[in-house]
């Protein structure tokens, strides 16, 4: 009896298809693609009004209130350290930072920032960038090589949470 | 005389296997970074921007992310509110934190994407409102500047 031994077919698939629905989505993912730019937060407590008068029995932290004086448009015109230093210059950002630097280092201690809070008393037509700007200046400062130092991580608003 | 040669009719196949890795790897490279978080975000909302500002390390266990446009419109999961309608929005937000088993609405991060231009008055009507629902622990969101 002869055997006749058939030489196996190459199978053969048609990728046609897949490829379309491939480049598809290889289309659909990169006219969705957005790059998103990187966010950062800046924190507030701001216990409720009852609270606040709980906890009057209890130390109270050294406080520095900056008032942010709105000009026209909405832009700032002037900043206010504890009711005696007025910073008008171009540079008041910087000079808020400075002067609450100096007063954390003549508290001699450098982990005086975790105590020391900073309240904002703000005009009601500020731009917010300014006051993003404000707490970003007394929250700390990029020093020479880049590294950031902490200053005051307490930061409030006043008349919020007391009632507005 | 013959002038043509005569061609082969066979079908050239081309080796499409590296092309077809590649797709496969560009498309998985996008799915992993597409964004399904759009609904926090409203686009037209221009943040402020700072060095000092440095993204969360941790998510908080129960946030509520609040866009606030200019004219003192709040964008909430995509929808338009008013600051003065915000309460029982609010107030459904805090119970729903209460079903995943926070109990203190002091617990719940209120992160603030306000544009720059807003009115720092009606940054603080909005927090203000968001206390009445005992909400009390914010975070004033800005793009990070390097």
């Amino acid at each position: 009896m002869q055997m006749s031994i058939s030489e196996p077919e190459e199978i053969k698939i048609n990728m046609t298809a897949m490829i379309d629905i491939v480049f598809q989505l290889l289309v659909f993912f990169i006219m969705t693609f957005k790059v998103v730019a990187m966010e950062g937060d800046f924190n507030i407590k701001m216990p409720l009004a009852s609270e606040s008068a709980d906890s009057l029995d209890e130390e109270l932290p050294d406080l520095i209130t900056v008032r942010l004086e709105a000009g026209e448009n909405g832009n700032i015109s002037s900043i206010i350290v504890d009711d005696s230093e007025t910073l008008r210059e171009a540079t008041m950002f910087p000079d808020l930072t400075n002067i609450v630097e100096d007063r954390l280092a003549g508290e001699g201690n450098p982990e005086q920032g975790s105590e020391t809070e900073v309240e904002f008393d703000i005009d009601y037509n500020l731009k917010y960038s300014y006051t993003v700007k404000a707490i970003a200046a007394v929250s700390g400062k990029v020093v020479g090589d880049g590294k950031l130092k902490p200053l005051i991580k307490k930061v409030k608003f006043k008349d919020v949470g007391n009632g507005l | 005389m013959r002038l043509f040669k005569k061609k082969s009719t066979e079908i050239l196949e081309g080796d499409l296997t590296p092309m077809i890795d590649m797709t496969f790897q560009l498309i998985a490279f996008f799915m992993l970074l597409i964004n399904f978080s759009e609904v926090d975000r409203a686009e037209e909302i221009l943040l402020p921007s700072s060095v000092l500002a440095v993204p969360p390390e941790v998510r908080p266990d129960y946030q509520i992310i609040l866009n606030l446009e200019p004219s003192g419109v709040v964008v909430f999961e995509g929808q338009k509110n008013g600051i003065d309608l915000l309460n029982p929005l609010l107030s459904r937000q805090v119970d729903a934190a209460a079903r995943e088993g926070i109990r203190d609405p002091a617990d719940i991060a209120v992160i603030i994407r306000s544009h720059e231009d807003t009115p720092t008055g009606v940054v603080q009507e909005l927090m203000a409102k968001c206390q009445e629902s005992e909400l009390q622990s914010f975070s004033l969101r800005v793009k990070n500047q390097k």
